[in-house]
């Protein structure tokens, strides 16, 4: 499942791993400890208040504001030809952050501290090393998403 | 718990040496070691088989040769004595000193050679891009194509909206580092720069340009450590190791509390401030990790010269300058001198122990009698602070 995820990642057996299954079907999960209920985005499978193992994941909002910027210029292997690209680190209204590349629907000179954006899931299915993954997009943009049943 | 005091023997520092900064494909790592090793045990006036142990601070993945430290051990004559390898990325140098350190404290060894070296220049240049690629956090930011410099720039572009810190104030501290790099004879880039040509150079992440990045370099580093009754035998101006520092952050930037400065670097200054006795305003010199130009403005706040938001006024005051405040890498800096990173923060001791001992020559801060090192590992995820007094 997460090789699906990250242009090369080397975590392809994570505990929550179940975090790209859900990106694929459009819904962004942090955690929920099962223990103490403290909620943590990106998800982690061990508590970090209580340092229990139980958890589930839960769907955020993916509202969120943006912290901090830049674009990059001078790329890693790899990105060469995306450069120059634009990092944004999000507080999300959830609670924790998330940061990615921002999308097209937002264009250079709208991007600033303190704007609010959307995290968009995505699939890039013209790529064969990124297939999910999630942009920031302005507020309000659609994306195509599976409700969870139940 | 923050250790405010400190238990055991004092430690000094009875010998330096160091050698030039720069591409040095002439040299072995271990020949480099051995050039800074031998210009060491030639300042402390010993021989060699004094030495109780080595203990190596690299990182190993920029060079070729595995397992360093036993073959730097071997080449320098010192085998079967003890020698091991401390890691902590760019911070690797000062975690070599701390572990040796804590050695001779603990009564286990009392004289200990610090080798900090590295040969960037081992790997060509995709293989550099390609370790830069995953210098982040793997799980949840490289795959988004972050790197070393993007992520100090969103420090940076942070610090500016909050703060007001401006472009020309970051361009003042590469101009202040060639400044002194240009007086120093170990460093990598010996010339002034103007802010025009900073201000000109090609961008790297905004709001980043070349100039706001240090260099990667070859070189080497080598402190030799003693016991308080060993280093009064063997030093005419022992420099002891007053306050030693060492805190961790987070390394993923979507855990950390703040974006303005670096956590662990406020904390490891509180531990090395109280050890050795002193405050901020008692620190004389210091050499800062100037990785980015924003890394310096951060290293004035963090480590208490001036309040969280004033680092840009201070550089743009000249506050940071031989003659200001707190005179900041007056050996040139990561910017200037050039970062082999496991050498550099054995580099930044070699520099303040000469500052201490009045031999730095045209770079001499008058009265240095209280200096301060501070070596930031990764993005901040270690910071080692290191107060060093002379009698």
């Amino acid at each position: 499942m997460f090789k699906w995820f990250g242009l090369v990642n080397y975590a392809p057996h994570t505990k929550v791993a179940e975090f790209a299954t859900h990106l694929k079907d459009g819904r962004l999960v942090g955690s929920r400890c099962a223990a103490c209920g403290a909620h943590t985005f990106p998800p982690r499978a061990d508590c970090d208040a209580c340092m229990s193992p139980d958890f589930t994941l839960v769907e955020v909002s993916g509202r969120g504001v943006v912290h901090t910027y830049t674009t990059i210029s001078a790329a890693p292997s790899g990105f060469e030809q995306l450069a120059p690209y634009r990092l944004g680190l999000v507080d999300l209204e959830d609670g924790g952050r998330a940061l990615a590349c921002f999308g097209d629907t937002l264009a250079d000179a709208d991007v600033a501290i303190g704007m609010p954006v959307q995290v968009v899931p995505r699939l890039a299915e013209e790529r064969e090393a990124i297939t999910v993954y999630y942009t920031l997009e302005r507020p309000g943009t659609p994306w195509p998403r599976t409700p969870l049943d139940g | 718990m923050v250790a405010s005091t400190s238990s055991g023997r004092r430690v000094g520092v009875v010998g330096v040496g160091h050698t030039p900064f720069g591409r040095r494909s002439d040299a072995t790592v271990q020949e480099l070691a051995f050039e800074a090793f031998r210009d060491a045990v030639t300042d402390a006036g010993i021989t060699r088989d004094v030495i109780d142990a080595t203990v190596v601070g690299s990182v190993p993945e920029y060079h070729k040769q595995r397992s360093l430290a036993g073959v730097i051990q071997e080449y320098l004559g010192l085998a079967p004595r003890p020698t091991w390898l401390t890691e902590a990325a760019c911070a690797s140098g000062s975690a070599a000193i701390r572990t040796a350190w804590l050695a001779i404290k603990a009564g286990i060894h009392d004289i200990v050679a610090v080798i900090g070296c590295q040969k960037m220049t081992e790997l060509d240049t995709a293989e550099i891009l390609a370790l830069m690629g995953r210098v982040g956090e793997v799980q949840w930011e490289s795959g988004f194509g972050t790197t070393f410099p993007g992520y100090y720039a969103m420090f940076a572009r942070r610090h500016m909206h909050e703060f007001g810190t401006t472009r020309q104030q970051l361009v003042e501290v590469a101009v202040k580092n060639h400044h002194y790099g240009s007086l120093n004879p170990m460093a990598l880039f010996r010339k002034e720069i103007t802010e025009e040509k900073a201000a000109a150079s090609e961008a790297v992440a905004d709001p980043f340009r070349v100039y706001d990045c240090c260099a990667n370099a070859d070189g080497a580093a080598c402190v030799i450590l003693a016991s308080e009754e060993r280093a009064r035998e063997i030093a005419a101006v022992p420099v002891w190791l007053a306050g030693m520092g060492c805190a961790s952050a987070s390394m993923s930037v979507l855990r950390r509390p703040h974006l303005t400065g670096l956590p662990s670097a406020e904390r490891a200054a509180a531990e090395a401030y109280a050890m050795a006795g002193v405050t901020a305003q008692d620190i004389r010199v210091a050499d800062v990790h100037d990785c980015f130009t924003i890394a310096e403005i951060m290293a004035y706040e963090d480590l208490g010269f001036c309040p969280r938001g004033e680092g840009g006024r201070f550089i743009e005051e000249r506050r940071s300058y031989v003659g200001g405040t707190v005179p900041v890498n007056v050996d040139g800096g990561l910017k200037a001198k050039g970062h082999p990173i496991g050498a550099t923060g054995v580099s930044m001791t070699y520099d303040i122990v000469k500052q201490l001992r009045g031999e730095a020559g045209e770079r001499q801060v008058p009265d240095a009698d209280v200096g301060l090192t501070h070596n930031v590992g990764g993005i901040g995820q270690y910071c080692f602070v290191q107060v060093l007094t002379r009698e």
